[in-house]
């Protein structure tokens, strides 16, 4: 089975996607997976070439069948998501999919119909094969979503020959980030020296030895509060989170972005690309 | 008056702006972060904590003794979360959407009611604002019951400032649903775009009138600008980057308290936000 690297932060925009895009410049066979499912980005480094598109279809939705519909509203009763409004219309987006509706409705008026929830899809970048996924605005399912993107994964590597997956992972601490992390060789952590980046970064590495996956530790814009940067690096001694690496604020990465670009292909001699190039010599070695 | 602020993209300055409109509002406000993965605001406002309440979500505990192992559970459950394996109904708690399906359907009354924690609720004061977050539990998965219990706590009789999850999916949804304005903050790239125009999807499906705020304004490139001039969304506030903003939002000091000249800028912004919610009132 292929070992895999999931770059995740607790926190939001502290550089997860930028330094994903690094590293898949920089390493040789591997497959990329971006589980970010509801605000993926990283399609827009790699500009993906579309292999196989396929609908996420994942649970199911009641539809009610007006001419059976006998208004008696036990449905409505027994829905614990307030999802069927007073005229008798599903709103799907507070629909948990439970079926308790479908299940009870005394006149069989409401079906149960498969739910589409996204697309994913299989493609080729200049970096090799790329898998990535966009579920629908407002939509369920972000772990199952996640859950089967990783396992195609390990099947397009199984197929290619290739032993690692480096996968690109969701902010937060929920089912999305539970989906991304299990099983996986390591966790990169890419936290920022701010008092939030600090607080989202203990959750985060307990969130790792929860499901006891190795965490590793990258300090992006390391250089913007030195004391704090001093906190997280005594952190994650504490909390044993091995420290790989760190990055200085460098607006570089976001001129690389608006061109459609890696780092590492924008500006390859930047000091921000050669101190990838380190974390990812230092990487290499745990994985 | 309920006002969301979401962004779609994580780190484009919701905490900023959500914290420091509630500061420039200073009385008769209420804040509750939604953002019950990773809650940050309370660092910003600092609030004096003064309950604390743990959240629980109902999952089944079956009786074996009343069980008769007819499985109505498991095939009502959609979720996998009760299962009849040979002789035994097992149950995955961690697994349970607490649809209460399960608890309907026994005709033995053989499952009762047991408990999964989901995390906490912490409530507090910080100056005038009253305060209120949700806080998951390290290893829970659902975070949507949760935001609901905190978005349960607004009241309605003053304003009170949401700060919504990152993303576009379910989480967001529970923070934004039903409120009477959502403020958008994203920052001017083709990642702050993307996913702008997904959270700005979830929005127009709710229905709620939103606004933007642009942080970084000066970095990036236009796209956000177009897309918010093709979709009508008006531009609220720029905020430009500043190394100094930065560092203040490190040291969790509100740029409010720390520049004067950013008080004047987030009350003009309170004053855009009320004069759009009047115009919705008349039914512009």
């Amino acid at each position: 089975m292929a070992s895999e690297l999931v770059v995740i932060s607790g926190k939001g925009g502290t550089g997860k996607t930028s330094i994903v895009g690094a590293l898949s410049h920089l390493i040789s066979d591997k497959i990329i997976v971006d589980t970010d499912v509801d605000a993926s980005d990283l399609h827009l480094l790699l500009s993906p070439k579309i292999l196989e598109e396929h609908e996420f279809i994942s649970g199911h939705e009641p539809v009610i069948l007006r001419d059976r519909c006998t208004e008696c509203g036990l449905c409505r009763e027994l829905c614990k998501w307030d999802a069927i409004d007073e005229d008798f219309s599903v709103d799907t987006i507070s629909c948990e999919g439970c079926g308790v509706c479908h299940y009870f409705c005394p006149e069989n008026a409401i079906d149960f119909v498969d739910r589409i929830c996204g697309r994913w899809f299989i493609s080729e970048t200049r970096f090799g094969p790329f898998l990535y996924a966009h579920l629908d605005p407002g939509e369920e399912n972000s772990g199952k979503l996640v859950t089967l993107l990783r396992q195609k994964a390990g099947e397009v590597a199984k197929e290619k020959g290739v032993d690692f997956i480096i996968t690109d992972g969701p902010p937060g601490i929920g089912c999305p980030v539970i989906a991304s992390i299990g099983g996986a060789k390591a966790v990169l952590i890419v936290t920022e020296p701010t008092i939030s980046g600090i607080h989202d970064f203990e959750r985060i590495v307990e969130l790792s030895h929860h499901f006891r996956v190795p965490p590793l530790l990258c300090i992006n814009k390391s250089d913007i509060n030195l004391k704090n940067r001093e906190r997280i690096i005594e952190i994650s001694k504490r909390k044993g989170a091995e420290f790989i690496g760190e990055i200085p604020f460098d607006m570089t990465f976001t001129d690389a972005m608006v061109n459609g670009k890696t780092i590492m292909e924008y500006a390859p001699d930047s000091a921000s690309s050669l101190e990838i190039k380190r974390i990812w010599e230092r990487l290499s070695s745990y994985l | 008056m309920l006002i969301a602020v979401a962004s779609g993209k994580g780190g484009t300055g919701k905490t900023t702006v959500a914290t420091n409109l509630a500061l420039t509002i200073g009385k008769d406000v209420q804040f509750l972060d939604c953002d019950v993965d990773e809650p940050d605001a309370h660092l910003f406002l600092r609030p004096e904590i003064e309950r604390s309440e743990v959240v629980k979500v109902p999952v089944p505990e079956v009786d074996e003794n009343l069980c008769n192992l007819c499985g109505k559970c498991q095939e009502i459950c959609q979720f996998k979360a009760i299962v009849l394996i040979a002789d035994r109904v097992l149950t995955f708690h961690e697994l349970c959407h607490s649809c209460g399906g399960c608890f309907e359907v026994c005709p033995q009354r053989a499952i009762s009611e047991g408990d999964r924690e989901l995390g906490i609720i912490e409530e507090g004061f910080a100056d005038g604002i009253r305060f209120v977050h949700g806080r998951l539990r390290i290893g829970e998965a659902m975070d949507g019951p949760l935001i609901r219990e905190v978005r349960k706590r607004a009241d309605d009789s003053s304003i009170t400032i949401i700060a919504a999850p990152p993303g576009s999916s379910c989480p967001v949804v529970e923070a934004i649903k039903g409120v009477d304005f959502v403020l958008l903050v994203t920052e001017p790239t083709p990642f702050g775009l993307f996913d702008l125009k997904i959270v700005h999807r979830v929005v127009e499906i709710l229905g709620i009138p939103c606004a933007l705020v642009i942080n970084r304004a000066d970095v990036g490139d236009s796209g956000v600008k177009e897309y918010a001039k093709e979709k009508e969304i008006p531009i609220l506030l720029e905020i430009p980057f500043d190394r100094r903003i930065l560092e203040l939002y490190s040291e969790g000091t509100a740029l409010v308290s720390a520049m004067d000249s950013w008080k004047e800028r987030f009350e003009e912004l309170f004053g855009k936000i009320k004069k759009i919610l009047q115009g919705e009132g008349n039914g512009k």
